[in-house]
């Protein structure tokens, strides 16, 4: 308010002329906006009747039915350490998810969920278990062979040596897996499914898992 | 698309369809067209779920995807666009009009394909008469056939049509070049060649279905005899002749619908429930003869509107000539006469009843808003086009001062424009004039943001209030479980009242408070709705014809 003289002061020219008096300058503002200015008049009220409710009904059901439809897709990724009881529903909720085919006549092809991501984790656990049960074996034959021949300690060492080695190629086994996961992710012109660790050759058991993936 | 759009469809969609089809979705908006690498690249989502929502996207008709837009062989490119996900705030509208037209039967069509998106008439049915059997006394069921011949009315309507065949790369689309998209830069426009449904010769050709059979209840417990459950058994596993043909629901013919009736009811409102009806009649004769986007009606003559008439609201022809004359006199001018013969010839204009529907709306947030005295100053702007200050406060009738107050005010909020005219060239102030102008066409829009941004804060205050009394929302509903399987196994009242008095008076009370604010928010937002749909038929209507 202190600079209004000075300011009215400035113009050029006669502002009286545009209309605008003394008084009817409006006062000057410092800062932004509240975020909730005052209103100075009060909403209206919603329109109520039988036709607004059950449009509000619907709006409600449909919010509800639709959060629970396989095409409301839930982030799985904060799992809960301790189970809780309320998961139990939740799991009900993914066998649903399960169930939603689209057509996919309708979708384009690259859109499908691709088999051999699925084919793929149960293949590392036979990997796995195959490369376990040969060291499990290789344990109890070295064991036996250990009790027989107590007294030659080159032999033993020599055993260990090999243990030694199985282990290291379990590693790399898993090495390899991990890297295979991450080709899939990328989504390149290679064929993921060409690596051949040698281990399944002849292919058997990889065909068993087909049936049922073009499914989530 | 604005900010607000896109802030808003980002709530409908993560309310409907989760998290990640959110985040996909809203980037897809924001970014354009894209291909599958492309979206996985910079959304950094997992593939397994891109293509899960991307897959949802589609199946809703949220997102369109055409290959072969950069040559042949280019990969798949998906785009999203604004105004159908909007639709999502409708669907309460366009069910309960399914009802008020075809009863219970349509309102579960349209539910139940709004809710999956595209179905095919078969699996429809069934669901559709399932639900129906379910909510029926024992003993009676749904006839597949009754269901059917709802469908067929729908479709006959042009409420439902086929799902448009999925795009394939042709010569004739990668003739059509386009830039390529690049991230962060705005959307390239959307092309107008995109294939609507409407392109398709067979869009409302009801296939042949061969359906026979009666809806099912879900526990078919022992009074459904098992010979049926194994012929029913033996049925679902059949073909129907449907395969491969979806259905989904036409929004625009619903559209068409809404604004025939808030013409009819402005009509209502606005003179008599009389005139209103032979708006109504006109506008029936009318439906099949004018195409969608046309400015007004085929002329009708007064004859055929008199044959027309439904016979028991008895008008008679003097009357019905009054009556016309007084719809063209009105200053609404929702009806106009366009010639003199077969004793006159009337129109219905379309394009001007909605912008004069859209002026009222503008006019009475105004009022609302600022009150009625500046909204005097606003239709003064509105009529007389342009005004001085001083003509303002003369025309209007308001104290100098008063009116200034306001005109500022209005101003200020972009309701009213300030037009410059100078006499001479340096703009100097004394020797320019000032002219106050309301443009209606940039308002009405301004108008349709707003109420974006509205119900964007709506859904987000609602989410917050269910957010704060989640533990009391969890515990009010396992209660009633627990309640619900007590008087199930057939408990004694006494167990009954124990287990409702584990929510205490107190925490009643603030789940009834909490239920009366949701109830609130959620109407509103229905009913926010209704001046979208007005405004945005208004703009629209607008932009097509100018």
């Amino acid at each position: 308010m202190a600079g209004k003289g000075r300011g009215v002061g400035a113009f050029t020219f006669n502002i009286e002329a545009l209309g605008i008096g003394r008084g009817s300058m409006p006062d000057s503002r410092v800062g932004p906006m509240p975020l909730f200015p005052n209103i100075d008049f009060k909403p209206v009220p919603l329109k109520a009747g039988e036709e607004e409710d059950y449009m509000l009904a619907l709006k409600q059901e449909m919010r509800g039915t639709m959060q629970r439809l396989p095409h409301n897709i839930k982030c799985h990724a904060n799992k809960a350490e301790v189970e809780r009881y309320t998961e139990r529903y939740l799991k009900q909720s993914q066998l649903d998810d399960a169930n939603w085919t689209p057509d996919w006549s309708l979708l384009p092809k690259e859109l499908m969920p691709q088999k051999k991501k699925v084919v793929k984790p149960v293949k590392k656990k036979k990997a796995v278990k195959i490369s376990r049960k040969e060291t499990e074996a290789m344990l109890t034959k070295l064991d036996e062979l250990e009790k027989k021949d107590d007294g030659n300690p080159e032999k033993s060492d020599d055993e260990t040596e090999k243990k030694k080695v199985n282990e290291g190629e379990e590693e790399e086994e898993i090495e390899a897996e991990e890297y295979d996961e991450e080709d899939v992710e990328e989504e390149n012109d290679y064929i993921d499914s060409y690596f051949d660790n040698g281990e399944d050759f002849g292919g058997a058991g990889s065909d068993e898992n087909v049936d049922g993936e073009g499914t989530f | 698309m604005t900010a607000q759009e896109v802030r808003l469809c980002g709530l409908l969609l993560q309310e409907h369809f989760g998290e990640m089809v959110e985040k996909v979705g809203t980037h897809l908006l924001k970014s354009g067209a894209q291909n599958l690498r492309m979206i996985l690249h910079e959304t950094g989502i997992s593939l397994d779920l891109l293509k899960k929502s991307l897959c949802v996207l589609v199946q809703h008709g949220a997102c369109v995807f055409s290959s072969g837009r950069k040559g042949p062989g280019s990969p798949t490119e998906y785009r999203t666009s604004c105004d159908r996900i909007l639709r999502i705030l409708r669907y309460p509208r366009y069910i309960y009009t399914a009802k008020t037209l075809y009863g219970d039967t349509g309102e579960l069509i349209i539910e139940e394909l709004l809710q999956r998106g595209h179905m095919t008439m078969s699996s429809t049915v069934k669901t559709v008469a399932d639900r129906l059997t379910q909510n029926m006394e024992d003993g009676r069921s749904m006839d597949y056939n009754d269901v059917s011949n709802s469908f067929s009315n729908l479709v006959e309507t042009h409420f439902l049509q086929r799902c448009p065949p999925p795009p394939r790369a042709g010569p004739k689309e990668s003739a059509t070049p386009a830039p390529p998209p690049v991230p962060g830069t705005p959307t390239p426009p959307i092309s107008t060649s995109l294939p609507t449904a409407e392109s398709f010769p067979d869009c409302y050709k009801v296939p042949h279905v061969t359906l026979i059979g009666r809806g099912k209840r879900p526990l078919s417990s022992e009074d459904v005899d098992d010979q049926r459950n194994a012929k029913k058994a033996k049925m679902d596993s059949e073909t129907h002749g449907d395969e491969g043909i979806c259905w989904q629901v036409n929004f625009e013919r619903f559209h068409l619908h809404f604004r025939d009736q808030a013409i009819i009811s402005a009509v209502a409102n606005k003179l008599d429930q009389t005139s209103s009806e032979i708006v109504r009649t006109m506008l029936r004769m009318s439906e099949v003869t004018t195409s969608p986007s046309a400015t007004c009606t085929k002329p009708l003559s007064a004859n055929e509107i008199f044959r027309s008439l439904p016979t028991n609201y008895n008008i008679a022809r003097p009357i019905l000539d009054q009556y016309l004359t007084l719809l063209v006199d009105d200053p609404m001018e929702f009806v106009g006469k366009a010639g003199e013969s077969g004793g006159g010839m009337y129109v219905v204009n379309m394009h001007r009843a909605l912008a004069n529907l859209a002026r009222a709306t503008l006019e009475s947030v105004v009022q609302e808003r600022f009150g009625s005295r500046s909204a005097r100053i606003f239709r003064l702007l509105l009529r007389k086009r342009h005004l001085e200050q001083k003509q303002v406060e003369d025309f209007a009738m308001i104290p100098a001062k008063e009116a200034k107050d306001m005109l500022y005010s209005l101003l200020s909020q972009n309701l009213v424009q300030l037009q410059e005219v100078p006499k001479t060239p340096d703009y100097a102030p004394s020797r320019t004039f000032y002219l106050y102008t309301v443009n209606q066409l940039p308002t009405a829009r301004m108008l349709l943001q707003n109420c974006y941004k509205t119900v964007a804060n709506l859904i987000e205050r609602r989410l917050y209030e269910s957010k704060e009394s989640k533990r009391l929302l969890e515990k009010s509903q396992r209660i009633e479980a627990i309640l619900a399987s007590l008087q199930a196994s057939g408990a004694e009242p006494e167990q009954l009242t124990e287990v409702e008095e584990m929510i205490t008076a107190p925490e009643k009370q603030q789940l009834d408070a909490l239920r009366l604010h949701i109830n609130k928010l959620d109407s509103a937002e229905n009913q926010v709705d209704e001046t979208i749909f007005l405004i945005e038929s208004y703009v629209n209507s607008t932009t097509t014809t100018s």
